[in-house]
């Protein structure tokens, strides 16, 4: 996924000579190609990340579209007071990507993990927060991203995520993306974890369950036109993120559907509230916090036999 | 009357309008505020290129007030050196109005180049803005008022160390050394001293100089941009306060609001009758 981010943004650059792009002492030889284009719009900006997000925001207000990007904790929870301030105060069109996010970094340890920047970074007024859940989208939000006239977040993983988009689909910022119809149950999914919840949408059919799955990229704003349809379609939705179940997507699916009065009922699959001790692959840290097909499809089975 | 003798009689009346709108509306920070005016009366009246017709111009120099505290000084400069009417500040500190204790953004008053209030964030901003001069071919100059408190701010030594790395040459901080921050002396409550030697250490131009001789922060003005490729520092020794005898070196005026007697007081020392 990181090296579609460098390829898309460098033919970006080549487009427009106001995308700048800033480092926080990552990426080495990644963005190479960026730099050939033109090397006076590439920065490394070292192991600072404060400093970083105000000199974008600085950019930003000069009329320049600077994209800033290092490993999520590190632009996002670090550097918090200068993306609220500098940033989404100003109203600058800064775009913050943060690659290896959710459990990506699994083995790194929890200094690495980013379990809550979805949640804070959706606080903030004009923030928009995206997900992608492959390449192809990732490619088409960091497009719409720079369109924008205001912030935004992506999330992103690291490398090696399988392909979930065959063709380009229509990309909007706010506007869900159904991957595969159905008519039973709504699975909603933001990000990388997405090929294990069309893995689940698999067993639930042998179970003769119709799952629809949907790639809710944009977390700020949320497709509530979809979620509207959905509740009168579906007595039940599942929200499905490598992300703390506090905050993130199923905690805006539960404020929508709170302020709604919605009567369908959902069902949340996330990250325990607690630091992960132990070492562990990504898989395996996916599979302690129940992020895997065969556990997301066992409690929506549970969930629709339920009286 | 000499362009310094003349930005020095008009420090007088600004002095005097930020203490009685202090008491007016109940401002604080006018310690802050008075060891700084002669500062920005320089930048604002010398210094800069800008037309206040055009107060987005893309080729205009930029001033940061990174010790946002010290919007009540500002905004008067502002207003004397016609962003707008100065009648404007009459509502200073009313609900609803713009002027608070911290600049608002550059979309809500002509003028200002960055919400600060919250330290450390202001020379950041500034450095971005330097650096989007050069990558765009503009000439324009990056001015960044820190106070020496803000200076216990890491984000403050991060972008000097960028900026060094980066050449940019054409940010100039000014450091208000008050030698007081909120609730006690600077150089007591952080290692801060030789504050012009960690500047210099930093890969910046420093000098030091008197931050209420007028012709003095003129002189070390014009000396920016340096032509080694370095960003500048002035360090200007000042005194909390200054301008009235009882304010001076007393940082209870740090958040202390003046009596009506004070302001008649105040401005009695001054020399200012209106």
């Amino acid at each position: 996924m990181r090296n579609a981010f460098a390829d898309e943004l460098t033919c970006i650059a080549k487009e427009n000579d106001k995308v700048v792009l800033l480092s926080g002492d990552i990426g080495n030889n990644l963005f190479d190609k960026f730099k050939k284009v033109d090397k006076t719009r590439f920065y490394n900006c070292g192991v600072a990340e404060a400093n970083m997000m105000g000199v974008a925001a600085g950019m930003a207000l000069t009329g320049l579209r600077p994209v800033v990007y290092t490993i999520t904790p590190f632009t996002t929870t670090r550097c918090f007071e200068q993306i609220r301030v500098d940033v989404c105060y100003h109203k600058a069109p800064v775009v913050i990507v943060g690659t290896g996010a959710g459990l990506s970094y699994a083995e790194l340890g929890p200094t690495h993990h980013s379990l809550e920047d979805m949640a804070i970074l959706r606080t903030l007024p004009g923030m928009r927060v995206l997900a992608p859940c492959d390449a192809t989208e990732l490619r088409l939000a960091l497009r719409a991203a720079m369109h924008e006239d205001g912030p935004a977040y992506i999330r992103i993983g690291k490398k090696g995520e399988p392909a979930i988009h065959a063709q380009s689909p229509d990309f909007r910022i706010g506007k869900a993306i159904v991957v595969r119809p159905g008519t039973d149950v709504a699975l909603i999914a933001a990000g990388t974890i997405m090929p294990e919840v069309l893995k689940a949408a698999d067993i639930l059919s042998e179970h003769g369950i119709s799952a629809e799955v949907v790639s809710f990229h944009s977390i700020k704003p949320l497709d509530q036109a979809y979620l509207e349809q959905a509740c009168s379609r579906f007595k039940l939705m599942a929200t499905v993120e490598e992300h703390g179940r506090i905050g993130g997507l199923g905690g805006a699916v539960a404020e929508w559907r709170s302020a709604q009065r919605a009567m369908s009922v959902q069902i949340s699959f996330g990250t325990d509230d607690e630091f992960m001790h132990e070492v562990g692959s990504q898989d395996y840290a996916r599979n302690k916090y129940g992020l895997t097909a065969s556990n997301i499809a066992n409690k929506v089975l549970a969930a629709l036999s339920a009286p | 009357m000499n362009q310094s003798s003349e930005i020095q009689d008009r420090t007088r009346t600004l002095r005097a309008r930020i203490i009685e709108t202090s008491h007016r509306a109940g401002m604080p920070h006018l310690g802050s505020c008075l060891s700084c005016v002669d500062i920005l009366a320089a930048i604002y009246f010398a210094v800069l290129r800008i037309d206040t017709a055009i107060p987005r111009a893309a080729t205009r120099d930029r001033f940061i007030l990174s010790k946002g505290h010290g919007a009540p000084a500002l905004f008067q400069v502002l207003a004397m050196r016609g962003f707008y009417p100065e009648s404007m500040l009459d509502n200073y500190g009313k609900d609803g109005g713009v002027f608070a204790e911290h600049p608002p953004t550059p979309d809500y008053l002509p003028g200002i180049e960055a919400a600060t209030g919250s330290l450390g964030h202001g020379l950041p901003i500034g450095l971005g803005m330097a650096l989007a001069g050069r990558i765009q071919g503009h000439d324009y100059k990056v001015y960044a008022l820190l106070s020496d408190g803000e200076c216990n701010e890491g984000s403050v030594w991060e972008a000097a160390m960028l900026a060094a790395a980066q050449q940019v040459s054409n940010l100039c901080v000014i450091v208000d050394f008050n030698k007081w921050q909120a609730t006690g002396r600077s150089r007591e409550i952080m290692a801060l001293e030789p504050l012009a030697e960690k500047w210099r250490a930093f890969g910046w131009n420093a000098c030091e100089i008197d931050g209420h001789d007028m012709q003095a922060i003129l002189d070390a003005l014009a000396r920016f941009p340096s032509t080694d490729g370095k960003p500048t520092a002035i360090i200007a020794h000042t005194v909390k306060g200054k301008g009235v005898s009882f304010m001076e070196d007393d940082n209870n005026w740090h958040y202390r609001i003046p009596t009506a007697e004070e302001v008649v007081l105040s401005k009695k020392e001054l020399g200012v009758t209106i």
